[in-house]
C-alpha cells in the first residue's frame, strides 16, 4: 500500500516537471522563413484534415529532425469531427482544417490562439480506377446513368466543394453514396466499387498506384482554402506556435506542393 | 442362442456392448401377451427397451417384429423409430408440455398423416377410454401423476402399435396411486391386441401385470417363466429375495441335501444331484432352548438383525447357514430377540422343497 | 415476497444503472425541445427511421431463417471441426464492424469473390443498395441469434424428440412441432438482441452499403452526418431512435423471452 502511494507521488512529480519543462522557453524564433524554432521541445498534438495525411506525416518528421527533443503526433479525420472534438475539450495543440467554415466554428468559440493562417489550397479532381476503364474525360461525363459515382457528403469540405463545382458546370450527378470523409470516397474507387469519385488532387496523387486523377476546368471555381491555427488551451503552446510557423516555411511548402497542394 | 422366426409377434436377440457390461438377452412376445423384464437397477433392462424402440441399435443379434427385420446388423437392416409400429410409455411420461392432453394423444396419428380433426376425435375417444374425458384441454403440468400416466398410455396406444413398450410405468407414482393405477393398467393391457414388453424393478408390478417374466441380471437372462414358476422355484438369490424366500444351493442324495459347510437339510422332495432348496421365512420356528425330541433341521443361530415386515418381525440369523425367519411380535418379546441373542432355529422337513438347479 | 437486496449487491447495481442511464438523460436534457416539432417534420428524418426499422426487421428475419438451423446444427449434431465452426460463427461479434464491412466488400463487392459473378450474371451488386444494408446488418447481428438459440437447444431435453420419434414423427416434424415451440423463448430473446444490434449498426453499413438518403442512410448514419453540421439535429435523431427502440423493447413481455 505504501509502495503504491510512493509510486503515485513519484509519477505526479515526473509529470509536473515535464509540464513545467514544456513552457519555460521564451526565446522562440518568430514564425515564417526559418525552418527551426529554438526552444521547442516535448510532445505536440496536431489535429489535421484527412486530406493532409501523407504531407503532414512527412512534415512532422522534418520538424522533429530540425527540432530534436520534439515529438509530433497527428490525429486525422473529417474537419468537422475534429472541430467538434476541440469544442468538447480534446487536448490538442494545433488544428489544421480543410475548410474555413469549420475553422470559423473553432475560432468563434474562442478556442483559437491568434488568427488562423491559410497555408495551402486544394482543388478537386475526378478519381477513377487506374487506366480509366470507363474513359471519363470531363465532369459532364459523370452524369451518365450507368456510372457509379461517389461524392463526399455535403457537410464535409470536399462535398461542399464538389457541390459548388457541379453547380457551376451545371452538371447533375446522382451519387450512389455520400461518404463521410474524402479518404472513404477514395477507398471506394480503389476497391472498384464505384467508377469515379470527386476527391482532392492530393488524394488522387497519394493513391496514384491505384487511381488516376482526371483534371477538370470547373475545379477552379471551388478551391478549398486550408487554414491552420494554434489552439488556445494547447498543453504545449510554444511547440504549437513553432509547428504552425514551420508549416508555413519553404521546406514545408515544398512537401505540400509536391503532394499536389497549391500555394496559398 | 438363436431364435427362429416362427410367427411369433416379437422375436428379439438383443446384444448391446457397454463399458460396464454386455447386454445379451433373448425374448419373444406373442400378440396379446405381456412380458415383463424384471431385474435390479443397472441390469440393462432399459437398454433392451431402447433397442426395441430403435433409439439405440443392437451391436449383435436381431429384432424381428411381425416377420419384419427392424434391426439386424448382419444384413445392415435398421428401421428408424419413427417407422416402427411401436408405442412407448416412458418412465417420466415425457408428455409435451406445450400441448394439451388431447393434442398430446393426437400427436401420433397426426404425425402419421391423419388430418387434424380426425386425429383429435380419435384422441378424445382414447382419453375417454382411460377415464380422462374431462381433462382434454388440460396441460400436462396440471395433471396428477396418475392422470399423466394414463395420458401417456393413451398417447402410445393411439397410434395403433404392433408392440407396446413400457419403461417402469408405475415408478413415478406414490404408493396409493400405484395400487389403483396398476389395476387399471392391467385392464388396458388386457384389451390391447399387440405384444407388450414391460420393464420394471418391482416384482409386484411384474407379477400382477405380466403373463410371463424374464429375469435379467447383469445383462443376462437368469430365469424366465410365469409368476407361479418364479415364486416357487427361484433360480437366483436376487429372485429369491425378491419373492421373499430363503434359497440355498447344494447336493442332494434322496431326501437329504448337503449345503455348503457340510450342513445337511432334510427335505420333503427327493432329488439327485445339484439342487436348489427353498422355504419361506414363516416356515422357520425359533426357540430359546433346543427343542425336545430333536426334530430334523434344527440348529443354533445368532440374531443378526430385527426388522418389521408387514405384521410380523423379520429376524435375520447367522449360523451354519444364514436364514431369515418371520415371528410374531409377541413371540419376539417372549424370546427376548435382539441382535447377538443366541437361539435355536427349526425347520419342518415338509416345508423345505428341493428342485433341480440349472 | 419482497426481497431486500444486500448492500454489496444494491450499490454496484445502482452505479451500473446510473452508468447506463445518465448518458440517455444527457440527451434528454440537451435536446432542443422548442424546435423539436419543426425538426421532426424534416423529410430526411422519417425516411431514415423508416429505412432503419425496415432493414433491421429484414435482417432479423434473415438471421432467423439461417441462424436457427445453424444453431440446431451446432447443438444437436457432431462433426469434425464443430468447435472451430462455432468459433467462426462468433467472429462477427469481436470483429470491428468497419472491418466486417470491408470483408463484405471483398466478397460481395463489384470485384468481389461472389459479387463479381453476381454482377456479370445478373447485372446486380449489393453495395449501395438497401439489400446491402440488410446484408451488413445481418452479418453483425446473426451471431447473437445463433448463440442464443444454441444455448436454448442445449438446455432443451432431447428426450422429447425421442418421444416424438417413437410416435412416428420424422426429424423435421419433431423439430417443428416439439423442439421449436419448447425453445421459443430462447429464439425470441435471440431475435430481440439481433434486432437491436442491427438497428444500431453503423460501421459495416457505411462501409459496405455506403450512405444515400432514403436508400442506405439508416438512422445511425444520419446521426453521424448530422453531427458534422448541427449538434442539435444529431440529438433530435438520436432521441427519435432511442424512443422507438425503448418503445419496442418495453412492449415485449417478460414471459415471451424469459423461460
Amino acid at each position: 500500500m505504501r509502495a503504491r502511494l510512493l509510486a503515485a507521488v513519484a509519477l505526479t512529480a515526473v509529470l509536473a516537471s515535464t509540464a513545467a519543462c514544456g513552457g519555460d522557453d521564451t526565446a522562440a524564433a518568430p514564425s515564417g522563413g526559418s525552418s527551426s524554432a529554438a526552444g521547442a521541445s516535448g510532445s505536440i498534438t496536431v489535429l489535421a484534415a484527412a486530406s493532409l495525411t501523407e504531407s503532414f506525416n512527412q512534415i512532422g518528421k522534418d520538424f522533429e529532425a530540425a527540432n530534436p527533443g520534439t515529438k509530433v503526433t497527428f490525429s486525422y479525420g473529417g474537419s468537422s469531427t475534429l472541430a467538434r472534438q476541440i469544442a468538447a475539450g480534446a487536448p490538442a495543440d494545433v488544428f489544421a482544417s480543410a475548410s474555413p467554415a469549420t475553422m470559423k466554428t473553432v475560432t468563434d468559440a474562442g478556442d483559437g490562439a491568434g488568427t488562423p493562417v491559410t497555408f495551402v489550397k486544394n482543388q478537386l479532381v475526378i478519381a477513377v480506377p487506374k487506366g480509366n476503364p470507363k474513359g471519363i474525360t470531363s465532369l459532364a461525363a459523370l452524369a451518365k446513368s450507368d456510372l457509379k459515382v461517389a461524392l463526399c457528403a455535403e457537410p464535409v469540405p470536399c462535398g461542399a466543394a464538389a457541390k459548388k463545382a457541379l453547380a457551376t458546370a451545371n452538371v447533375k450527378v446522382t451519387p450512389v453514396t455520400q461518404e463521410q470523409d474524402v479518404k472513404a470516397a477514395l477507398a471506394k474507387v480503389k476497391l472498384g466499387e464505384v467508377d469515379a469519385a470527386l476527391v482532392y488532387r492530393t488524394d488522387a496523387k497519394a493513391a496514384s498506384s491505384d487511381v488516376d486523377g482526371i483534371e477538370f476546368p470547373e475545379s477552379a471555381q471551388a478551391i478549398n482554402d486550408y487554414p491552420i491555427v494554434a489552439l488556445k488551451s494547447a498543453p504545449n503552446a510554444t511547440g504549437a506556435a513553432a509547428f504552425v510557423g514551420y508549416v508555413q516555411s519553404a521546406a514545408a511548402l515544398k512537401v505540400l506542393t509536391d503532394a499536389g497542394f497549391q500555394q496559398p | 442362442m438363436d431364435l427362429h422366426v416362427t410367427g411369433a409377434s416379437l422375436a428379439a436377440h438383443i446384444v448391446v456392448r457397454r463399458a460396464a457390461f454386455t447386454l445379451d438377452v433373448a425374448l419373444t412376445a406373442e400378440p396379446g401377451e405381456v412380458v415383463a423384464l424384471l431385474g435390479p437397477n443397472g441390469a440393462g433392462k432399459t437398454t433392451a427397451l431402447r433397442a426395441l424402440a430403435g433409439l439405440i441399435p443392437v451391436d449383435d443379434g436381431h429384432i424381428v417384429l411381425n416377420d419384419r427385420r427392424i434391426d439386424d446388423p448382419a444384413i445392415r437392416a435398421f428401421t428408424m423409430p419413427e417407422h416402427r409400429r411401436i408405442g412407448v410409455v416412458f418412465q417420466d411420461y415425457l408428455l409435451f408440455p406445450h400441448l394439451s392432453a388431447l393434442e398430446n394423444v393426437a400427436f401420433g396419428p397426426r404425425a402419421r398423416g391423419v388430418p387434424r380433426a380426425a386425429a383429435r376425435a380419435a384422441a378424445a375417444e382414447w382419453l375417454g377410454r382411460v377415464g380422462l374425458a374431462e381433462q382434454l384441454r388440460a396441460r400436462p403440468r396440471q395433471l396428477s401423476g396418475g392422470q399423466a400416466q394414463r395420458v401417456a398410455l393413451a398417447r402410445a396406444l393411439a397410434t395403433d402399435p404392433q408392440l407396446l413398450l413400457l419403461d417402469e410405468p408405475l415408478a413415478a407414482l406414490d404408493a396409493r396411486t400405484r395400487v389403483e393405477t396398476r389395476a387399471q393398467l392391467r385392464g388396458h393391457l388386457a384389451g390391447f391386441g399387440g405384444a407388450t414388453v414391460l420393464v420394471t424393478h418391482d416384482p409386484l408390478d411384474a407379477m400382477m401385470l405380466a403373463d410371463r417374466l424374464v429375469i435379467v441380471e447383469d445383462g443376462r437372462v437368469v430365469q424366465t417363466g410365469d409368476a407361479a414358476a418364479i415364486t416357487t422355484r427361484p433360480q437366483t438369490d436376487y429372485v429369491a429375495r425378491l419373492v421373499g424366500l430363503n434359497l440355498y444351493r447344494g447336493h442332494s442324495a434322496g431326501n437329504t441335501v448337503v449345503l455348503p459347510g457340510s450342513f445337511p437339510l432334510t427335505t420333503a422332495t427327493s432329488q439327485e444331484g445339484d439342487v436348489f432348496v427353498a422355504f419361506p421365512p414363516a416356515a422357520v420356528a425359533l426357540y430359546a432352548q433346543q427343542p425336545s425330541g430333536s426334530p430334523r433341521n434344527t440348529w443354533r443361530a445368532t440374531v443378526a438383525s430385527v426388522s418389521r415386515h408387514g405384521d410380523a418381525l423379520r429376524i435375520e440369523l447367522v449360523g451354519p447357514i444364514p436364514v431369515a425367519a418371520d415371528v410374531t411380535p409377541a413371540a419376539a418379546v417372549q424370546l427376548e430377540l435382539e441382535p447377538g441373542r443366541e437361539v435355536w432355529a427349526s425347520l419342518k422337513a415338509t416345508e423345505a422343497t428341493s428342485y433341480p438347479a440349472g | 415476497m419482497r426481497v431486500r437486496a444486500p448492500l454489496a449487491l444494491a450499490v454496484p447495481a445502482l452505479v451500473g444503472l446510473a452508468f447506463l442511464v445518465l448518458p440517455l438523460a444527457g440527451l434528454l436534457v440537451r435536446a432542443p425541445w422548442s424546435s423539436l416539432p419543426a425538426r421532426l417534420a424534416e423529410p430526411g428524418i422519417l425516411a431514415a427511421l423508416r429505412l432503419s426499422l425496415l432493414t433491421s426487421t429484414l435482417a432479423t428475419a434473415v438471421s432467423l431463417v439461417l441462424g436457427v438451423p445453424l444453431a440446431w446444427l451446432l447443438a444437436r449434431t457432431t462433426f469434425p471441426g464443430r468447435r472451430l465452426v462455432r468459433a467462426l460463427v462468433t467472429v462477427p461479434l469481436v470483429l470491428p464492424p468497419v472491418v466486417g464491412g470491408v470483408a463484405l466488400l471483398l466478397v460481395f463487392g463489384r470485384r468481389g469473390l461472389l459479387g463479381g459473378w453476381l454482377d456479370a450474371t445478373f447485372g446486380f451488386t449489393l453495395p449501395f443498395t438497401t439489400a446491402g444494408v440488410v446484408v451488413a446488418e445481418a452479418f453483425v447481428a446473426m451471431p447473437f441469434l445463433v448463440i442464443s438459440v444454441e444455448g436454448a437447444l442445449r438446455g432443451a431435453d432431447a428426450r422429447y424428440e425421442e418421444a416424438a420419434a417413437t410416435l412416428g414423427a420424422s426429424r423435421w416434424t419433431a423439430f417443428r412441432r416439439v423442439t421449436l415451440p419448447m425453445i421459443a423463448p430462447g429464439v425470441a430473446a435471440g431475435a430481440v438482441l439481433c434486432w437491436a444490434r442491427a438497428l444500431g449498426e453503423f460501421g459495416a453499413t457505411i462501409t459496405f452499403a455506403g450512405n444515400f438518403p432514403g436508400r442506405t442512410q439508416t438512422m445511425p448514419l444520419a446521426v453521424y452526418l448530422a453531427l458534422e453540421q448541427d449538434l442539435d439535429a444529431a440529438i433530435v435523431l438520436s432521441l427519435l431512435l432511442l424512443v422507438v427502440s425503448v418503445a419496442v423493447l418495453a412492449a415485449l413481455r417478460d414471459k415471451w423471452i424469459f423461460t
